[in-house]
């Protein structure tokens, strides 16, 4: 099976409108998954039917019995989240769940709780099927719940005898991204003409080096400023990176994000055709 | 504007769930708009992954320190390999064997329990660098950011580092990572009031109340800028009607400030009207808040 993460360092540079037009393009030949699980946003493009819904537990919270608790005090010079208030009462959001209370507490008063993280799903999209979550509100272990959802989607993937993996990345470069890219087969990143858009370049294109995953790049919106998209078709020849695309800016991207459907779905003109020339640069490179 | 003391807002936090909307812009000109000779700013990137507020105020950068979380190391003469390090670290970051230990620093929390909990007190614990602090100053504005090495994936720690650099009598600004989870709790906590910053259309309406969702939840009062808010829909704009959370700037698209973005230049720097709307945006949150006290 072929993989590939759409990725960008800098947030709302496009990833998602892209990934939407992939998946609409590849036309049930892929099975997508939003990898951008504390602000997922592919399910309002590919307008899917839930077909499953899965609670995710990873870690755990510490709870203090109030009963046993002696007050000695001993678990809040350890925390190292200042996690436990003054009257012995665990901050949910703060505590990481490392279970070093619960271990130290001399008269095992602390309890570790399951912690329900968030929720995934599994939608039917006119496209193909969607694999997305909802990282519960102030949570912690994105990048263990992007794993659970890439490993679902690859298993229906695979059971239904589709062949391809397509993941839309989260901005950043921290765990989800991590999660996201670490051992796909290419990474798509999409960046924009401006200094923020090359900065986080740079640094997103060091992570997938770091991770060996084979990186092209396209400029959104590169008619926004010629001299910085000049810039970025510089770097990505001294870095040898392979310039996939340029897609110019256009209305279609906002008007049909508000009428929920793929930009290629709303658009038949030029920048239809750019958006498949850059889904074939990819295919062409899996 | 005059002295920080007994101001009701000395510590703002910029957030937003959806990437892109405009979090630095308003950080960066905010911070433009207020500073003067009496009223100190303190500008925090706390977007440690891809911070960008550096490209807008190019400060001098006098100071770089490395941020580091504590890892364990084992003194293997005194290991008795009994496993129970293994048994009491939640995040799988050591395994034991007959004869070895393996650390593996990459999923350390840094919690402290291995080192505290051994029996035969055979682990201690070093810094493993994840980052660096950089701090320095664009004009008046007193600036740090962090910088998250490329391939390490918890923020976290470095965002507490970056907090610390907060000095007091200052407004300090926060420029905070977009979406909801971890880097950003750490980041908005502990701010006085949150601005959220989204633009109107059907993925900023669904970030947006992600993002409000987590401020009520820690408890942080906050307001909503609409960036390019003349470009999309009026859901966001409905969305705050129903749930009163106020609407406090508006910015429309201009392709002038696009354009001067994508340069790395600070439209207050520019553009006339911007400094007196972002003095004003401040003006707006305090009254905001002595009307809720």
């Amino acid at each position: 099976m072929k993989k590939v993460t759409i990725i960008s360092g800098k947030g709302g540079t496009g990833k998602t409108t892209l990934t939407g037009s992939f998946a609409a393009l590849a036309d049930k030949s892929a099975v997508m998954v939003d990898g951008d699980v504390d602000a997922a946003n592919l399910s309002l493009i590919l307008q899917g039917e839930k077909l499953e819904e899965h609670q995710f537990i990873a870690s755990s919270t510490a709870v203090i019995n109030p009963q046993s608790c002696t007050s000695c005090n001993l678990c809040r010079e350890l925390c190292r989240f200042n996690a436990i208030s003054e009257d012995y009462v665990v901050d949910p959001v703060a505590c990481e769940g490392c279970s070093f209370c619960h271990f130290a507490c001399p008269s095992e008063a602390i309890i570790m709780e399951e912690r329900v993280s968030g929720h995934w799903f599994v939608s039917a999209t006119p496209y193909g099927t969607l694999v997305h979550a909802r990282l519960g509100i102030a949570e912690e272990n994105s990048g263990k719940l992007v794993t659970a959802i890439r490993n679902k989607g690859e298993e229906l993937a695979e059971s239904t005898g589709v062949r391809m993996l397509i993941i839309d990345g989260p901005p950043g470069i921290g765990c989800p991204v991590i999660a996201s890219l670490s051992g796909v087969d290419a990474a798509l990143i999409v960046t924009e003409p401006t200094v923020s858009g090359i900065h986080d370049l740079q640094r997103v294109v060091a992570v997938c080096r770091h991770f060996e995953v084979p990186a092209l790049v396209c400029i959104n919106r590169c008619d926004l400023d010629l001299q910085q998209t000049e810039r970025i078709e510089g770097y990505c020849k001294d870095e040898n990176l392979q310039l996939a695309g340029k897609i110019p800016f256009h209305r279609a991207f906002i008007d049909s994000m508000v009428k929920g459907i793929p930009v290629v779905e709303y658009d038949q003109g030029d920048l239809t055709r750019k958006i498949r020339e850059l889904w074939e640069a990819l295919l062409a490179l899996v | 504007m005059n002295s920080l003391r007994n101001r009701p807002v000395r510590n703002l936090v910029i957030a937003s769930g959806k990437g892109g909307t405009g979090k630095t812009t308003v950080a960066v000109n905010l911070a433009l708009a207020l500073v003067s000779k009496d009223f100190q700013v303190q500008l925090l990137d706390c977007d440690v992954e891809e911070p960008n507020a550096h490209l807008f105020l190019k400060p001098k950068i006098e100071q770089t320190k490395t941020v580091g979380i504590p890892v364990p190391e084992i003194d293997l003469s005194k290991c008795s390999f009994c496993g129970y390090c293994a048994e009491v670290c939640s995040f799988k970051a050591l395994a034991v064997f007959s004869e070895q230990v393996m650390v593996l620093p990459e999923l350390c929390h840094g919690c402290g329990s291995c080192a505290y909990l051994c029996p035969e007190k055979a682990i201690t614990e070093k810094e493993r660098p994840i980052g660096v602090i950089e701090s320095g100053k664009s004009g008046r504005i007193l600036f740090s950011h962090g910088k998250l090495n490329p391939g390490e994936a918890m923020s976290p720690p470095l965002i507490n580092a970056v907090k610390k650099e907060a000095l007091p009598d200052r407004l300090i600004i926060i420029d905070a990572p977009p979406g909801t989870s971890c880097p950003v709790v750490t980041s908005v906590g502990g701010a006085d009031y949150c601005l959220l910053v989204t633009e109107p259309t059907p993925f900023g309406l669904n970030d947006l109340d992600l993002a409000f969702q987590m401020i009520k939840k820690i408890g942080i009062p906050a307001g909503v800028v609409i960036n390019r808010c003349d470009l999309g829909d009026s859901g966001v704009e409905q969305y705050c009607r129903k749930n009163s959370l106020p609407i406090v700037m508006k910015i429309p698209f201009s392709r002038k400030v696009a354009e001067l973005y994508a340069r790395g230049e600070a439209a207050a720097d520019f553009l006339p009207g911007w400094r007196e709307n972002f003095s004003e945006l401040y003006r707006k949150i305090e009254a905001e808040q002595q009307g809720a006290k």
